[in-house]
């Protein structure tokens, strides 16, 4: 059976480095992986979304409506913008962070601070989490992404000594100090 | 080894295995990986070419010369290199030579939808097609044989999806491969003489690719379990939503080969499936196909012409439910992309349109000037088109537009295609203002050196092309510097050379401030004492800079502390020390 993890954001905020992360972890454990991310225009601070999906078998690069296992989101309304692709039984982890998008930026759009209350009031598993907090107390705000990783880790039943196996793979040896520490504040919170 | 790769590090990978010795390529998304990764390999020359005509033409010299060869760039790339590419199917090769041509389904960064397959039948060059990454691995190394056995350059064609997606590859070793250069004038000098007994060889060839197409095991049939009283023709992306969606229910002729096509085998499958569908993006070129040797399919009356598929899609057309979704009851804003924090291409838009001045745009990030708050562009078009366009526009429109309309150009993009159009402005003298908004560094693409950086593509120091000097020597009497981070100035000079009845540049000169050698300053702050709320810096469209509680707030994480929004607050609000505890 395939499963499905989504990582959503805003350009800039390090998707890549968390698709790569769950890429090595999910060939090391010996499944058939896609991933997909999509380059070039979209990612100058516009909506970006990255597709994970393993298995025995996976064909399609990427995943669609009421399809996701698991929304992995950077940011909060980016959460809300690609809930749809969610499955009834899935859980959606959202950092907290908001960052304005331009139309909000110049008064054509309002923020909908209360995005999150809304998707647990319509019955939709969310774990929301102040990845950035964490991730500065890891060291580094750049380290959002391993926090949200060490949170969504919670989720899995794989043992935690694989992922940051697959960490110290992953980053430049002078940051795997820093981001074990990012995943273990996401993993206990 | 097995390894997780992008399609595009995949086909690099292929290339390099297959003895590939030279790639010349334009960047261009979803292609410019595949040149990125080739260029890390170490006994191999790789370059970025001006454009994507200069790089198929380097590539063809490599060939010619006995070494195998490639060639990438996206789809619209291949427009620009159409000129070598439909005689390159004349002359045939000397070593293998492969064109990597990548399409954007979708337009998640381009201009355009077009269908690269129409340039393979047109040129009548064959066309491989992957739909993951081994298959590129694969394809990669099949290419420079067929390229070889049957003496023509060989279209690869990558679309988004199958480009930027990682999948599984086993990977292997490199094999050299050199061939002698013989001197062969009837083969490789194209005069008319020549080229009309190379004609006939062009249209036999197309003949025996068709019968090696008919085998070959780059088309394959997967028989299915019966189940669907139905057949599927696809390739691509598309055979992977097809499986999807459908699984191992049903039969499916995989395309690897997408031109030419085979007859006989899709007259077979058709016989044995009876209802055949053609499930292909963008244009119906596999189900014209099928029409025109007499098999009945369903192809675009059912799969749109537009964007990109998906498993969805499939399972729509086929009247299979939908999933369940969540659904929320609050609109949520759109996410443009925008021009980043510190852009220097912001501070002369914000003059430009300041000044209500028409602007004719280009291809690059500074493309995003069009998005509000700045609304700067009237026109983007194609590579270059700026500066061939407001000439054009200025003899149509005379004194009543001269004065001002400017074109916008980037520096990579000048080199690209512009500096042709400034000849036009120079040698037909139209009163044009050309602004080249150089920041040093092919932006959108994701960083690629250009002729005008001093570096190649491996970081090496390399000719560095003097776009004041070149301006000067085609005949541009009026060239001036200025820096996009000064507003006062900009304003001025901007002013000055709309108000001069000569053709003139502007180089706005600055760095991308994501370039890893622009060290970031101190990000400014906003006093909230003396900001007075009149939004004046919000219509800047700095992605730092937002408005809550009656004041301008600035994003500490995002600003580079460029402060060309301090230059535009009438009150100083904006202060470059930040008080702690902020």
């Amino acid at each position: 059976m395939t499963k499905n993890i989504m990582i959503v954001g805003v350009g800039g905020q390090g998707s890549l480095l968390a698709s790569k992360l769950l890429g090595r972890l999910l060939v090391d454990e010996g499944y058939d992986v896609k991933v997909s991310e999509v380059h070039g225009m979209s990612q100058r601070g516009g909506s970006v979304v990255t597709y994970v999906r393993f298995g025995e078998k996976v064909y399609s690069p990427i995943i669609e409506d009421g399809e996701a296992d698991f929304i992995v989101s950077f940011e909060k309304i980016e959460a809300a913008r690609y809930v749809q692709n969610l499955k009834k039984d899935g859980t959606i982890i959202v950092n907290t962070q908001q960052i304005d998008p331009m139309p909000v930026i110049i008064g054509a759009a309002t923020y909908p601070e209360d995005i999150i209350t809304e998707m647990k009031d319509k019955g939709i598993h969310v774990d929301d989490i102040d990845a950035l907090k964490l991730a500065n107390e890891a060291g580094s705000s750049k380290a959002c992404n391993i926090v949200l990783m060490g949170r969504l880790a919670k989720h899995f039943d794989m043992p935690k000594e694989t992922w940051l196996a697959a960490i110290e793979k992953c980053v430049k040896p002078q940051f795997v100090e820093i981001n074990k520490r990012a995943f273990d504040l996401g993993y206990n919170c | 080894m097995k390894e997780l790769l992008i399609g595009n590090a995949a086909v690099a990978r292929g290339l390099y295995e297959a003895g590939c010795a030279v790639i010349s390529s334009y960047p261009g998304t979803p292609s410019t990986e595949i040149t990125e990764s080739f260029a890390k390999y170490d006994d191999v020359y790789c370059e970025w070419a001006p454009n994507e005509k200069v790089a198929m033409e380097s590539a063809f010299g490599a060939s010619l010369r006995g070494k195998r060869s490639a060639c990438c760039m996206k789809h619209v790339g291949l427009n620009v290199a159409a000129d070598p590419l439909f005689t390159m199917s004349y002359t045939g090769v000397n070593a293998g030579l492969v064109i990597c041509v990548a399409d954007d389904p979708g337009m998640h960064s381009s201009q355009n939808e077009q269908d690269s397959r129409h340039y393979a039948i047109a040129s009548k060059v064959p066309m491989l097609e992957p739909s993951d990454s081994q298959e590129a691995l694969d394809y990669a190394k099949l290419a420079y044989e067929i390229s070889e056995q049957f003496d023509t350059p060989v279209l690869f064609k990558m679309c988004t999806r199958v480009a930027h997606s990682q999948s599984i590859v086993e990977t292997g070793e490199r094999t050299e491969i050199t061939k002698e250069y013989t001197k062969n004038p009837q083969k490789y000098i194209m005069t008319p003489g020549n080229a009309i007994r190379r004609h006939p060889f062009v249209e036999e060839r197309t003949k025996k690719l068709t019968e090696y197409a008919e085998t070959s095991p780059l088309n394959r049939i997967e028989e299915g379990d019966g189940s669907r009283d139905f057949g599927i023709i696809t390739s691509s992306t598309s055979y992977q939503y097809v499986k999807e969606a459908f699984g191992d229910s049903v039969a499916v002729l995989k395309l690897g080969m997408i031109n030419p096509l085979p007859v006989k085998l899709i007259k077979d499958f058709a016989a044995k499936v009876g209802k055949v569908y053609v499930i292909e993006e963008l244009d119906p070129i596999v189900e014209t196909h099928c029409k025109n040797i007499g098999v009945d399919v369903i192809g675009k009356d059912q799969f749109s012409i537009l964007g990109e598929f998906s498993q969805k899609s499939i399972e729509q057309a086929f009247d299979m439910p939908d999933k369940a979704v969540f659904g929320l009851d609050t609109d949520i804003p759109v996410r443009p992309p925008m021009m980043c924090s510190g852009c220097p291409h912001r501070g002369m838009y914000y003059v430009l349109a300041k000044n209500k001045i028409t602007v004719l745009g280009d291809i690059g990030c500074y493309t995003l000037g069009a998005a509000p708050p700045l609304n700067a562009l009237d026109m983007t078009l194609c590579m270059g088109a700026s500066v061939s366009g407001i000439h054009g526009y200025n003899k149509a429109g005379g004194e009543e537009t001269e004065g001002k309309t400017v074109c916008v150009i980037g520096d990579s993009t000048f080199m690209h295609s512009g500096v042709t159009g400034l000849i036009n402005i120079a040698y037909n003298q139209s009163n044009s203002t050309v602004i080249i908004l150089d920041n040093s560094i092919t932006g959108m693409t994701g960083h690629q050196q250009n002729p005008t950086t001093g570096y190649s593509i491996k970081g090496d120091p390399a000719g560095k092309v003097d776009l004041e000097a070149l301006c000067h020597s085609i005949g541009i009497n009026s060239v001036r510097v200025v820096d996009p981070y000064n507003l006062e100035e900009c304003e001025k000079v901007v002013k000055e050379e709309l108000a001069k009845n000569e053709p003139s540049v502007i180089i706005s000169r600055r760095p991308c401030v994501l370039l890893k050698y622009v060290k970031p300053k101190k990000p400014l702050w906003v006093n909230p004492d003396t900001c007075r709320g009149c939004k004046k810096c919000m219509k800047f469209g700095c992605p730092s800079i937002s408005f809550r509680d009656g004041h301008a707030v600035v994003d500490t994480t995002l600003c580079v502390g460029c402060g060309v929004c301090a230059q535009l607050c009438p009150f100083d609000a904006f202060e470059s020390e930040v008080p702690e505890n902020d």
